[in-house]
Parts: structure tokens; sequence; C-alpha cells
């Protein structure tokens, strides 16, 4: 039988409904705002401008996006091999152990330019072999991946935790925390080019690292329909039945998108650590993993979507943080709640508003959903 | 003619924006045997979850023994006496006979009462309609003709005075079909009514008085069976005239090309599938092998074909091994030139997902002509798709276009399309039609053949035994894992079935 809704022109379903579903997650979220007393209008002003309004608010909005770039990515890669990769946290975090040894041995001796290439590099190794594990578990013994890459956080969490306080941690220091790192360790920053359009930045941690998202967002996007790699991944992930059909092999093919997916969690270290602390500190992550994969769905596992999506939640990050400020009756916690919700629609009932749509436009113009090419005479 | 049973007037029902029907206007006479004809698609199913209430009509009327009536579920349905029998059995496989036929119309809290009234009323049954079942045999040990007459039964329970069968056949064994032809032929004289939905054209004109053809969602035609022929029902349901059985010289047979010895293959319970099956395909000559389904052809084709590992056995391709026990690859059969276009098209021989033109270079992905360095020539696999389409003459051309929007029989010539084109020396075909539509099953047959006439040497499973006697050189009948007789095109369908049934293997081994 036909399949039961139509397709919809691309703009509509990449550019509509997306925007339809954040809509309605900000009209719930105004509901929130009001029952706690405030004037969600306002709420929403002052998100709004604390993201965008000033030039230190957007660098900041950019600062978390990239974060959440390298993380969306990260799991939108393993998702097109249908892998769910919620390792990505633990993955950034040993990451941030990799960038920690270059950056400590290298700092008093080289530029920041000879430093980078290896950092990331260092950066995408740890990551990329704590995908492995996993992986290797998953494509030879059958364990879940979900549940090995949760178990991976957590002790990637005690890993770092146990080196951090011991052979990581300076002599007689009372932080969890690596020395600082010197000049030679520190990312230029990109707060210049938000300048050049007039706006003021007084400090803000936007560095370089952004610019290398968006690199690592057209390289995946490369590999996932471009490369030969890709397309054995994008056929696993539709069907293991057909892969093994055309001869890809399981076990190569979980590997290599895990790994690949750990490198670009290891890679998202970078930006924190290198291009704002300057040191490697406990929890630095601090979630940002989990936000990937809100991230990496709302973004549609595209890497268009997720750069957009990534700049949505540090819209979300910065303007909440200025929002807390602002109002106290709305805490820390609050913003979240908006976030749960953002995510709630955007994510997980994606498909709410989908029929109601497509009945619309097949009643307005059934040649827009393309009636034509699925009615396909039938040879 | 006799009052209506049921009426259908101006049914309308879409999906989001497909019509599956379109102004449909039916009328069944009470006591009849009223077959719907059509292709995968028409409509036929919608129309008929429609009357069992699995499906709301948008408009129309519906009218049961002349009164308008609204189904809104199956138990509106069962309430007026409709009763329907479908193609996926819906059976508790570890109940009894019994117990199926009275779940869901239990009359009291302990099962006791239910089951003592239910055990007459099912013995009045059994002897008032030819329905032999044991009551407290278990349904998983029931042979699937049992297993049907099982769902005939509870619908007879449930006081069903109309009976919607939905492609009842599909799973049965000629035999079998005669036999629930019979049970039908009874249940008219009873006063049944009966509403046959099939897409065998056969079997409408064995046992229906009426036929109506769907296409495209609309009702096209209906027809006395009497005074119709296959031949206009099929030009019909497809809209043109159709060939129904190929034309094909004599086979020109030449060395062997894939020789299959003492091959043992086991399921992933451990249960052995294949059971010690020899044969060889020569260049040159088409070899089909029936069966019913499940009987180890499956099982058989992904051993060949590197996809599941044998127990034991030696399969040669063109003289050399196959390693079978090991690390079989399909990749690297490929390269020496087996193509197998596989039984299930959904789940393996295509990604719904993608576009088109992807699936037509899958398990051919890395190949040098589809890639420069690390990457896909999108130009040239862009290219080889919109050639492959014009020559199979896929519809919608659109190489752009995700596979899961083309019909059954142009998703099947995706395959074939992919497969025929790498001019292996050897192709193995599961089901070649299955779920494809008449028009298309002319073209596919055609191309079979004109493999055969290149001198190519071609395997083909089906459980359609018209499609196996048609194309075959040679037919291998399996039955129970093992190969249990080899007969020529010419063998008749009566003897065929009895060696799909197990008959002649049975006999021979007592």
């Amino acid at each position: 039988m036909s399949t039961p809704y139509a397709k919809l022109p691309a703009w509509a379903d990449y550019g509509l409904i997306p925007l339809i579903n954040l809509s309605v997650a900000f009209i719930v979220a105004g509901f929130v705002v009001m029952l706690v007393g405030e004037n969600p209008f306002r709420a929403a002003v002052i998100l709004v401008e604390g993201a965008f309004g000033r030039g230190t608010g957007i660098a900041f909005t950019l600062f978390y996006a990239t974060t959440f770039i390298f993380t969306g990515l990260s799991v939108a890669v393993a998702a097109h091999c249908s892998l769910f990769n919620i390792g990505t946290e633990g993955q950034a975090y040993i990451g941030g152990l990799g960038i920690a040894l270059v950056c400590l041995s290298l700092d008093s001796v080289m530029p920041w330019w000879v430093i980078f290439p290896i950092a990331i590099v260092a950066a995408a190794a740890f990551g990329a072999l704590w995908g492995l594990i996993p992986a290797y578990l998953q494509a030879k013994r059958g364990s879940h991946i979900v549940i090995t890459t949760i178990m991976f956080n957590f002790i990637a969490a005690s890993v770092m935790v146990y080196l951090l306080v011991g052979a990581l941690k300076p002599a007689g220091s009372q932080a969890p925390q690596t020395r600082n790192f010197l000049a030679g360790a520190e990312l230029p920053k990109l707060n210049w080019v938000i300048e050049l359009f007039g706006a003021k930045i007084r400090s803000a941690p936007l560095n370089i690292c952004f610019l290398l998202a968006l690199v690592m967002a057209f390289l995946v996007w490369l590999l996932i329909w471009r490369t030969r790699l890709g397309y054995e991944m994008r056929t696993y992930g539709h069907s293991p039945k057909a892969a093994r059909y055309a001869g890809i092999s399981e076990t190569r093919i979980i590997i290599t998108a895990m790994m690949i997916s750990g490198a670009l969690a290891g890679m998202m270290a970078l930006n924190p650590v290198m291009g704002d602390q300057h040191n490697v500190a406990i929890d630095f992550v601090s979630g940002a993993g989990y936000v990937g994969i809100a991230v990496a769905l709302m973004g549609r596992l595209h890497p268009v979507g997720i750069v957009l999506a990534a700049i949505l939640f540090g819209m979300l990050y910065q303007g909440g943080a200025e929002l807390a400020f602002e109002m106290p009756a709305i805490s820390r916690d609050m913003i979240v709640i908006i976030q749960g919700l953002v995510i709630l629609f955007a994510g997980a009932l994606e498909h709410m508003f989908r029929p109601y749509i497509q009945a619309l436009f097949a009643s307005v113009s059934p040649k827009s959903v393309g009636m034509q090419a699925v009615k396909g005479t039938g040879a | 003619m006799a009052q209506a049973a049921i009426e259908l007037i101006g049914i309308n029902k879409s999906f989001g924006a497909v019509r599956a029907n379109r102004d449909i206007n039916l009328e069944v006479a009470r006591g009849t045997i009223h077959g719907i004809v059509g292709e995968n698609g028409a409509g036929k199913s919608t129309l008929m979850s429609i009357l069992y209430g699995f499906y709301q009509a948008d408009s129309g009327e519906i009218r049961v023994g002349g009164k308008p009536v609204s189904i809104h579920t199956s138990n509106d349905a069962i309430a007026l006496g409709i009763g329907m029998v479908h193609q996926h059995f819906m059976l508790v496989d570890n109940f009894t006979v019994l117990e199926n036929v009275i779940l869901g119309a239990e009359t009291d809290a302990l099962l006791k009462s239910s089951i003592t009234k239910a055990r007459s009323e099912l013995d009045r049954l059994e002897r008032e309609y030819g329905l032999e079942v044991d009551p407290d045999a278990v349904i998983e040990e029931l042979p699937v003709g049992l297993q049907q007459r099982v769902e005939i039964l509870k619908a007879l329970y449930r006081g069903a005075e109309i009976l919607i069968l939905d492609e009842p056949t599909g799973v049965l064994t000629p035999a079998e079909a005669d036999h629930l032809f019979r049970i039908l032929k009874q249940l008219k004289d009873q006063g049944k009514t009966i509403v046959l939905i099939t897409h065998k054209l056969r079997e409408i004109m064995a046992i229906t008085d009426t036929v109506s053809v769907m296409r495209q969602g609309t009702m096209v035609a209906t027809r006395t069976t009497k005074e119709t022929t296959v031949g206009e029902l099929a030009e019909l349901m497809v809209g043109r005239r159709v060939l129904l059985r190929v034309e094909k010289g004599q086979s020109e047979a030449g060395a062997v090309k894939l020789s299959v010895k003492n091959l043992t293959v086991k399921d992933q319970r451990g249960v052995t599938m294949v059971d010690n099956v020899s044969f060889d395909v020569r260049g040159g000559e088409i070899v089909g092998i029936a069966g019913v389904a499940g009987n180890g052809q499956s099982e058989l084709l992904e051993a060949i074909s590197g996809i599941r590992h044998a127990v034991s056995g030696e399969v040669m391709l063109d003289g050399k091994p196959i390693d079978l026990t090991g690390k079989a690859d399909p990749g690297e059969l490929r390269d020496r030139g087996l193509a197998h276009v596989p039984e299930d098209r959904h789940h393996v021989g295509l990604v719904l997902a993608f576009e088109e033109n992807e699936n037509s270079i899958l398990g051919y992905h890395d190949d040098e002509r589809y890639l420069k360095g690390p990457f896909l020539d999108v130009d040239a696999i862009m290219a080889d798709a919109k050639d492959k389409i014009e020559k199979y003459d896929i519809r919608p051309a659109n190489p752009r276009l995700k596979t899961a929007n083309f019909s059954g029989g142009n998703q099947q010539k995706i395959v074939l399309a992919r497969e025929m084109e790498q001019d292996p020396g050897v192709l193995i075909v599961g089901q070649p039609t299955r779920g494809v539509d008449v028009g298309a099953i002319e073209f596919i047959h055609k191309r079979l053949i004109a493999m055969r006439d290149q001198g190519k040497a071609v395997l083909v499973v089906s459980v359609e035994l018209d499609e196996i006697r048609s194309l075959s050189d040679r037919i291998l009948v399996m039955f129970a894992g093992r190969v249990v007789g080899e007969r020529g095109p010419e063998a008749t369908e009566g003897e065929l079935g009895l060696l799909m049934a197990g008959v002649e293997h049975q006999e021979a081994a007592e």
C-alpha cells in the first residue's frame, strides 16, 4: 500500500516545520515563565538580546555553538551508521587529556600554530580511542553501544578525576586542574571579526575553533554524502542486511564510524581548553556531549542543520545566563526547562504537526507534495 | 439476482495526498463468491479494511443487507456478520485451536463454560462445512493450510454471514488451495457470502461468480466470471494487453557454471534448513526451484550468494570453489561474476531510504567506475543510473527520487537492472516477481530469458508455480530442505504440487 504521508517540498520540510516546532516550544516556555510570575515577552526580549544584542553576547553564543557543533557532528556521524553514540561526553573529556599532554609538554618551546595541529591530532586520536572500545565490543561481542558508551562516560570521568587530582595537578595546588598553559598553547580569538561589524566586545572566548568547527561540518558532509565510506555507513545505518548483501564488513564499518565519531567528540575539547580556559579542569565538558544529541537530532543529522541547531543552543545558553541574571525569579533550572522544551518539540515530537501540514499542502496544491512522482504509472 | 449482502456507495479514502480509493461502488450479491482483483497498490486491501472497520472512509456509504451502517471498529463489523481472514494469520501460536477460536469471544470470567460451549459449536461447524481440525491441536504444530481453516472457523464461530479472504492462497500448496476452494463452495451452498481478494486470475476464474477489477484506486469493471476471460481481466487490471506466458526458444545448455554439491545449511536456531542438496546450473539454461515457502529455498540462495554460512558441502563457481564455511564475502563473489537478486528487495536488495541512483550501485560501490579516489563519482553514478532507467523502463524516470516512492515492480527493475547490467556469468534470482504487477512480470520474465539466451546460467527460486513452469528449462522441487525431484518444464501442476507437498518423498521413505 502507499505511504501514509506524502512528502513535502524541501523548504517546508527543513524550514517551516522546525520553525513551527520551535515556536510551540517557546509558547509553552512562555507559559512556564508566566507561572513563576514574570512577563514572558520581556523574558524573550532579554533572552534574544542577551544572545545577539551586543557584540559580547554574539561572541559568547558562537563560542558555545562551536562546542555544540563538534558534539552534534559526532553524534550525527555515528547515527548515520545507526549507532547511538551516547559517549560523546566521555570521548570529549578524554580528548581533553590528549590536549593536556600535548600542551603541557610543548607550550614552552613552540608557538600556537605548531601546537594547534598537533593538539587537533591528539584530541581526535584520544577521542577516537575512547570510541574504539565500545565499537569493538558492539561489533565483535554484540554489547549494545548505548550501554557501553554510557558506562565509558563514567569511566572517563573517573580516570580524569584520578589524573587531575594526581599526576596532572601541579604540586601544591588545591584546584583539581592542570597548570595554566603558556602563551604557546593559547589560540587566537576571533572577536575582532565581530568588531569589524562595529560591535564592541569587552572579553569573550570566541576563538579560531569556530572556524575549525565549520570546516569539520563541511568535511562531515563530504564524508557522509560524497565518499565510499559514507555510502557504506549509510547503507549499514538503513539496513544491516543490505550492507551484508553488498559485501560491507559489519565490524569494519561499526569501528570506523565510532572512531570518526569519537574523534569529532575529542576535538570539541580544543574549544574550551585551548581557546578559553587554557587549562584542563575537572568536568570541563559539563554536559555538552548530551546537548550534542539534541543538536544532532534537531539538525536532522545534516551538517547545515547541526550548525544552525548549535547556534540555537548557543543562544539558549548565553541568553539563558543573561535571563537568569536579569530576572531573579528565573533560575538556571528554568533555563534547562526551556532547553528541554525545545528538545521535546523539535526532537521528540518532531512529527506532531507534520500530518496537518501535509494535509494542508495536499489540499492547497497536490502537485507540490509530489503526487505525480509518488503515483508513477505501474509499468 | 439475489438481494445484495454488501453495498459500497461512493467510497473515498485518502492517506495524506494519496487517494487510495476513489468513488468506489461495489455490490456483492448474497450467497455468491465475489472476487476482487487488482495490482498491488490498486486499493483492494484499503477497501476491505474500510469494510472491516480498520479505516474510516472519508466519504461514502456502506450498506449491509440493505441497511446503511457505520463501521468504526472490527467489533462493529463482526456484529454485522462480517468476518475477515487476513493474509497474515492473526492466531496465537502456542494456543490450541479451541483457545484461538474463543479468543475475544469469551462469555464468562472462567474459561471452562466458554470452552465447553465452543467445543460443541465447533463440532457442528466442522461437520457442516467439512472444516476438520483437531480442536485440541496447538496452532504452531499445524500446517499453514489448517491454520487458515482455524481462521475461517474463528469467523464462522462469531456468526459471520459474509466472509472476506485477503490473498488466501499465497501460502498454500496447490492441493491445499484446492481444498480451500471446496470449503468456500460449500460455504456458498450454505448461503454464506464470500469476498475473495487476490491477484491470481486463475483462482478468480476457478471459483468466483462475479469479479470486480480495481486499478489505481478506482473500480474499473465488474464482470460475471463465466462471461469473461483471463486475458480480459489482465487487460482491465493493467490497462493494456499483456502476455500471460512468455515465449521462449529451446535452451542451449553449455558448460556447468554453478555447481552445488552436498550443501547443508542451518539457521540461527541450529535447525537444518538445507539438507545435503546437490545440483548443477549450466550456461544457457534457467533452473527453477519450486517449493512452498519455508522449505529451505531462502537459505539455499543465501548460502550460495555468501550471505549465510553453510555447515558443509561444496559450491563451485566456474569450476573454482566458493569459501562457504569461513568468511564468504558477497562482494568477492560479485567480482567473480555471481549476481544475486535477493528475495527480500525491501531490506536486502535495496535501501528504501536511498535515492534511486544510490541503489543502482549497491554492492558495486567499490567498483572504480563509480569512484574517484575515496570519493563517489557522482556524475558517473548519475549517468549510469539514467542509462539503466532508460534500458529497463523504470518509472518514474527520476534517479533522484527516493526508492521507497517507486512501485514494487519498478523497485524490482532497479535491482534487476543493477545485477544484470554487470554482465554476470551466473545470475541467481529469488522470487523475481513477488509483489510485482502483471505488466512488469512480463518484462522481467523476458529479461531473464534474454540472459539465458546470452549463455548465462540462471537460477530462479519462486513460490509461484506458474512462474517456475513458464521460465525454467529444468525444475527442481524442494521440500523440507531437500531436493525431492527434478522435472522438465512440461511437468503438470498436479505432479509438481504433489512433490511440493512432500507426498512422493514420504512414500519413498516409507
